[in-house]
């Protein structure tokens, strides 16, 4: 196993993907072919891949749109995936 | 004469998350030039072939998408004119002083149209610094930068009522609308308008929440500067939406992608000839996809609800 590489668990479906520690859980659902995707902009303004982090330690590489992400929801766990990056293994889950 | 009212849309302010991430987009890829910076620090930028001080504002921002857009009326007559009728529509008019929040640009009327888009109308701007030759004009005074936009050209704006604000720009702006885009029951989905011969100046497309930007769109030579681009979008891992492809609505070829900021960009090269007394073109909606992407015929989820 290496020990570099983490994993990214949905908790609706209990599906997994591997996330590299220099790429956006974004990114690496995207390479997955795994997990809720939706394409967008990559860039934190459009707000589509929207999620709620329920476990798991990350780091917020670029500012979220507040237009999507307002202050209470980024404590409560709710991020933009193409803005962070994994710090361990980390559970997702889908916002309505 | 020539164009009825608004000659072009002239000047667009973005919002952006990341000011020096984005402006690098904007100067090295797209090909922009850096006008200056006002004093509150926002950039203003401009396309190596626009004669004005500049088309395109970033202000760094907590969320992404548009401030405003403006067009530019004919004289300061026609101003007066387009305003008096904006008041006399219903939409309320708020004065913006010359050389003010927009440096170069003359005085300009503001306002809010039915789909949530701020709307602001100007006549007088100075003259860019460095534009383009007009003694014996070489076709540019330095080699353009890599995608070469010649100048931003038009947006896709999302938000509600589209019919409210079709009628208003035709009915205030004096501009015609060479093609659209109804559902079966006959309600307006989408408009491409225009006040020039360009097959559209901006283009609406119906959507709930107001004040939505889908792209905002860069006039590149032809369609080898449109594969050029998509080169550029790979070089510089920037998000690719959709493209290199060719509209059969406005007829242009064109590549989507995202910028650094995750608004949607477009450049785009030809597209048809318009003219205020040719007939309107008419899509159904079931046939959009071929009307948006010729080549393929299909529509892709990201590129209809995907907006800033
Ligand atoms: S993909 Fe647009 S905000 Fe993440
Ligand atoms: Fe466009």
């Amino acid at each position: 196993m290496n020990l570099n590489i983490f994993q990214i668990t949905v908790r609706e479906t209990g599906e997994t993907f591997p996330c590299k520690p220099d790429e956006t859980v974004l990114a690496a659902m995207l390479r997955s072919g795994r997990g809720p995707f939706v394409c967008g902009c990559f860039g934190g303004g459009c707000g589509i891949c929207r999620m709620k982090i329920c476990a798991g330690e990350y780091e917020k590489v670029k500012r979220m749109s507040r237009a999507h992400v307002s202050e209470d929801d980024e404590k409560n766990g709710v991020a933009l995936l193409c803005c962070v990056r994994p710090r361990g293994d980390m559970v997702i889950t889908k916002l309505s | 004469m020539g164009f009825f009212g608004t000659l072009r849309p002239g000047l667009v302010q973005m919002r952006v998350l990341d000011l020096d991430k984005t402006l690098d987009f904007y100067t090295n890829v797209l090909g922009l030039d850096e006008v200056g910076r006002t004093a509150d620090g926002r950039v203003m930028l401009k396309g190596f072939d626009e004669f004005d001080h500049h088309s395109v504002t970033l202000r760094l921002a907590d969320e992404a998408g548009l401030d405003y857009v403006a067009f530019k009326a004919a004289c300061p007559d026609t101003l007066e004119e387009l305003k008096a009728k904006t008041v006399a529509f219903g939409y309320q008019v708020t004065e913006l002083p010359a050389n003010g929040e927009q440096p170069g640009f003359g005085k300009r009327y503001s306002f809010k149209i039915s789909t949530g888009h701020t709307f602001q109308i100007y006549s007088d701007v100075e003259l860019a610094a460095k534009g383009p030759q007009i003694k014996n004009p070489d076709i540019w005074t330095t080699p353009p930068r890599g995608m070469k936009a010649q100048r931003m050209d038009h947006f896709l704006l999302y938000g509600p009522n589209v019919a409210e604000a079709e009628r208003f720009l035709k009915e205030v702006f004096g501009m015609y609308v060479p093609e659209v885009c109804n559902a079966p029951d006959g309600s307006r989905v989408a408009a491409w308008i225009t006040g020039s011969n360009k097959p559209h100046d901006l283009a609406f497309v119906e959507y709930p929440k107001p004040g939505k930007l889908h792209h905002l769109g860069f006039y590149l030579q032809d369609w080898r500067d449109v594969g050029d681009a998509a080169d550029l979008i790979a070089i510089n891992h920037l998000k690719l939406d959709i493209g290199p492809t060719r509209h059969a609505i406005t007829r242009g070829h064109s590549i989507y992608f995202w910028e650094p900021s995750g608004n949607r960009i477009e450049v785009y090269a030809g597209g048809y000839t318009a003219y205020p007394d040719n007939p309107q073109r008419v899509w159904d909606f079931d046939q959009l996809g071929r009307g948006l992407f010729y080549f393929s015929g299909e529509l892709i989820p990201s590129f209809l609800e995907i907006v800033t």
